[in-house]
């Protein structure tokens, strides 16, 4: 259970599960015949909660359960053996599986991520043993080196070379730190990892501290994340109770322990040197590169941090080498990515996929299509600092090259599905609020300069656009990117610029005519019933929150346009009642 | 030593020297807000940005070290294009009231604003607005024409040690205060009012008390200590008006709280400027000068009557009169020699003051032990 499946109810099934089989009294009861255990996330999150049943060897998973199926679960499938045909999970469940390559996630959803006996069961932590009694740190470095594999933070820096710059720099003190500061809206993929198998990304480290040298580990989490909080505190505790922590690991003479550092609430901190400075007590304010944290990081020795997704990769390619772990992705970018779908699409959930796999099969196979069968417009990739990709260009291949070359970004890894009611201006808009408001405040064209692009976006959706709004933002934004100090600022135009590129249509539709093509746009859009269709049936007038709409029985209703605050309650129930 | 090429121009300079630094060693300007020589880089107006070859995009030259052969360019059209939107957009986040800023003339913003002829802007937009003033006696704070260039932080940290104020909030809601916001309550040295670029900050004693233009400067040296900083004191009509100091000084432009605010001393009605001798009987009417203001150096001479409400207090004129320096001294070496002669030397002790310099802290010591012929000498530094 992650977060997300905690919040479908996860914690009230599990109960319900222990009570209903303790009432049972049968043979079945908890730790005698049977076992129950809580897993990590399983990535369908639209269809929470999950629970496998396993008798005789033979799984079965009920999906939507809530703690009042319970009980006939117990009495018909665990009792009689006879499954319960109704909840079991359909098709969709196993295609979404199907098209998708597990290596981050392979043990995530599978394993206890609060038992580290769990994780040993899966082979964990033989890849920490491999590497520490029988490899040199140069013998390592060179493994990840040649499994191609590049940082899943979102530069796509190769982590090997990284390793290697690090290892070279000599210093008495070095350092390395796992960067869990993840803040992209809509992205869940560093927290699902960290709450479905905490180990995997403690070993990861310890493969790197051992590799570059360092004897301290951070790992500079959210405090939003409280649950990945705590099973990461969990598993370092286990993991020193056996000595994969602390002094003299399994013999080797080395020493390497891990502290977590939370993050308070800045997106800028995910920016390393933004990062670095919040773990020394500074404001969390990035700094000009070079020096690069590898020469010179935290407490000015050298640093190494990567990504959660990066590090958790590590111990299975040590496992099962460097070949194996190539063998998936293109060329130039290896590997599998995990990503967090979300947005308009039927199955919202995190998933891994290889590099390079066509976002039409991410968005139809995985995703199953748009959840409301509505026309697919778009797929923001990349959060806030990356762009969207028009449907015409849905063929295209997921990978650091093929999107860059349409303006957007991998990034950590947020995908977010838009359709047709999905007003474009409005998205850049969202995303600048989001960037706008957590600028650090350090450089002009950042601090200032996002400000003034929302402002100008504002009007635009506002219908206060003026001709040349366009050309100003493009301009803008060009400057933006061009001048500012970290990676925040230099990307926070992507939004703008890539909607621009493919709906400068929308745009134009804005300012030239005063209308929002979407039907987003709330200052652009007003509500009226048309009096030749409406039955009276009264449905909207109950699902009016501000009392906009009148009318008798059975007679044509109105809405009162300066009462109305243009929710669109009325709207979607009329279209509920249409369709 | 490193060689590089800066517009053209080779020019070999210390391994670790920025490229701003080595521009400005041959004389290329490039426009900077919130570089300080003494302090550590911050790279955040971004306008000292420059082109190096090999970098797909423009660096900060603050912030970046020279390194063997590189080729940097400082002036382009797209630099320059970068360096007009950056302060664009800082002028679109700035009160447009030069016409009544304290800094007018002299002002770095103002400046870079005539070089690039902006007078239009693009970007006109929301600005931050902030009622409350700051409540201290001395510094004008007046955040709204903060461009947030961080010299005033890094000054107070890196220069004077103490971190009063750093940046509160994030993004465009950035604001430079004390903790909490409270009110300014620190040592009041003013280095920050030194380096502020613009009218940001302020002394709240220079206020409508004339521009730079009308302002002479009086080199001089600060009384109030044994350091000797170098002061300039600006004078107008007569007036000091506020007090700096040169960077190229001994104490490198940094001024304590007393010698950038306590000036006013110098022009003050109470100040003595010739000798008194006392002409009244020693243990007659006490002078309380704890109730009674001097009103003026008239106070010393003419004899009319005392401010109601102030019986039992003695004018100072009935106590004391003024006399040339030779008179006094005379009377001084006079006093001395009765009293050593009547009770030995070791009845005079001498005290000297933390406000002399070193050579005159020397003398004085000299004359207590050789010409009164006492080891009873002390320094009030020691107390």
């Amino acid at each position: 259970m992650g977060t997300g499946g905690m919040a479908a109810g996860g914690s009230e099934v599990m109960e319900a599960f222990n009570r209903e089989i303790s009432e049972a009294g049968i043979e079945a009861s908890v730790e005698k015949f049977c076992s129950m255990h809580k897993v990590g996330c399983r990535g369908l999150c639209a269809k929470d909660v999950l629970v496998d049943v396993i008798v005789g060897g033979k799984k079965t998973t009920y999906q939507y359960t809530k703690p009042g199926m319970v009980s006939r679960i117990v009495k018909e499938h665990l009792i009689k053996g006879e499954p319960v045909a109704d909840w079991m999970v359909g098709e969709d469940y196993y295609s979404f599986h199907d098209k998708q390559t597990k290596v981050v996630l392979s043990d995530c959803g599978n394993i206890d991520p609060e038992k580290i006996e769990s994780y040993f069961a899966v082979g964990g932590y033989e890849a920490a043993k491999k590497v520490l009694t029988s490899l040199s740190p140069e013998q390592t470095i060179d493994i990840i080196k040649k499994s191609g594999l590049r940082g899943r933070g979102g530069a796509g820096f190769s982590t090997g070379t990284k390793w290697e710059i690090c290892r070279n720099t000599k210093a008495a003190q070095k350092y390395i730190i796992c960067n869990a500061d993840e803040g992209d809206p809509g992205a869940f993929m560093d927290r699902s990892v960290i709450e479905g198998n905490p180990h995997a990304v403690i070993e990861g480290m310890i493969i790197g501290a051992y590799s570059i040298g360092a004897t301290k580990g951070y790992v500079y989490i959210r405090a939003e994340y409280p649950l990945a909080v705590e099973r990461l505190r969990m598993a370092l505790a286990q993991a020193r109770g056996k000595n994969w922590l602390g002094k003299n690991i399994l013999r080797s003479g080395l020493d390497f322990d891990i502290k977590i550092k939370l993050g308070a609430g800045a997106f800028v901190c995910g920016e390393e040197t933004a990062l670095i400075a919040s773990i020394e007590g500074q404001r969390g304010m990035p700094r000009a590169k070079p020096p690069f944290p590898v020469h010179s990081g935290l407490w000015g020795k050298p640093t190494v941090i990567n990504n959660v997704e990066t590090l958790a990769n590590i111990p299975y390619i040590i496992r099962k080498g460097a070949d194996w772990f190539a063998s998936f992705g293109t060329e130039k970018s290896k590997g599998t990515k995990v990503f967090a779908l979300t947005g308009k699409v039927k199955n919202t959930g995190l998933i891994e996929v290889p590099m390079g796999m066509p976002l039409k099969e991410i968005v139809y196979d995985i995703g199953g299509g748009t959840n409301k069968g509505r026309t697919l417009k778009a797929v923001q990739t990349g959060g806030p600092s990356g762009g969207c990709i028009p449907s015409e260009l849905i063929d295209i291949n997921v990978d650091f090259e093929s999107l860059a070359k349409v303006g957007s970004i991998v990034g950590s890894g947020g995908m977010v599905v838009l359709d047709n009611t999905d007003c474009m201006v409005n998205i850049a808009k969202f995303f600048l609020e989001f960037t706008q408001a957590e600028s650090c405040g350090k450089c002009v064209p950042c601090r200032v300069g996002t400000k003034r692009l929302l402002e100008i976006l504002s009007r635009i959706t506002q219908g206060k656009g003026k001709e040349g709004d366009i050309e100003l933002l493009e301009d803008l934004s060009h400057d933006i990117k061009a001048s500012s100090l970290c990676g925040l600022g230099q990307t926070a135009p992507n939004p703008v610029l890539s909607t621009i590129r493919y709906f400068r249509n929308e745009y134009e539709a804005h300012i030239k005519e005063s209308r929002c093509p979407a039907a987003v746009c709330k200052d652009l859009i007003e509500y009226s019933i048309l009096a030749d269709f409406c039955k009276g049936c009264g449905a909207c007038m109950r699902v009016c929150s501000s009392k906009a709409i009148t009318g008798e029985k059975k007679k044509p209703h109105s809405i009162a346009a300066d009462v109305c605050v243009k929710c669109g309650a009325c709207y979607d129930v009329w279209v509920f009642k249409i369709w | 030593m490193v060689t590089l090429t800066l517009d053209g121009i080779k020019i070999s300079v210390p391994d670790g020297t920025s490229v701003l630094d080595a521009a400005r060693q041959c004389d290329i300007s490039i426009p900077t807000l919130c570089h300080h020589p003494k302090l550590t880089p911050h790279g955040g107006c971004r306008l000292c940005i420059v082109e190096i070859k090999g970098m797909f995009r423009p660096v900060t030259s603050c912030t970046t070290p020279v390194s063997e052969g590189m080729e940097v360019a400082t002036k382009s059209p797209a630099l320059e294009k970068l360096r007009r939107t950056i302060i664009e957009l800082i002028l679109s986040d700035h009160p447009n009231d030069c016409m009544i800023c304290e800094m007018a003339g002299d002002c770095t913003l103002q400046e870079l604003a005539y070089f690039y002829g902006i007078r239009e802007n693009r970007f006109e937009g929301e600005r931050r607005i902030y009622a409350k003033k700051d409540g201290n006696p001395l510094i004008e704070r007046d955040m709204e024409k903060c461009i947030l260039c961080n010299k005033c932080v890094r000054v107070c940290d890196e220069i004077q040690g103490v971190k009063a104020i750093d940046v509160a909030y994030r993004g465009f809601k950035s604001k430079v205060c004390p903790p909490y916001e409270r009110d300014l309550n620190c040592e009041f040295c003013g280095q920050c009012i030194r380096v502020c670029p613009t009218g940001a900050l302020t002394g709240k004693n220079w206020a409508l008390k004339g521009r730079q233009k009308d302002i002479k400067g009086i080199d001089t040296i600060c009384p109030y200590c044994g350091c000797g900083c170098s002061l300039t004191l600006n004078v107008r009509k007569n007036e000091i008006v506020r007090v700096t100091s040169k960077e190229d000084t001994i104490n490198e432009g940094w001024l304590c709280p007393k010698g950038t605010f306590g000036y006013h001393f110098v022009s003050s009605p109470d100040r003595l400027t010739k000798p008194l001798i006392r002409i009244a009987p020693k243990n007659s009417n006490k002078l309380q000068v704890t109730s009674y203001k001097l009103k003026n150096r008239k106070d010393f001479k003419d004899s009319s009557p005392l401010p109601t409400g102030q019986a039992g207090v003695t004018r100072p004129s009935s106590l004391f009169r003024e006399a040339s320096w030779d008179e006094a001294f005379d009377l001084i070496a006079k006093k001395f020699k009765g009293i050593k002669e009547k009770h030995g030397p070791d009845a005079i002790a001498g005290l000297s003051s933390a406000r002399c310099t070193n050579e005159e802290n020397y003398l004085f010591q000299k004359f207590i032990r050789a010409a009164v012929g006492t080891n009873n000498v002390d320094h009030c530094a020691r107390l």
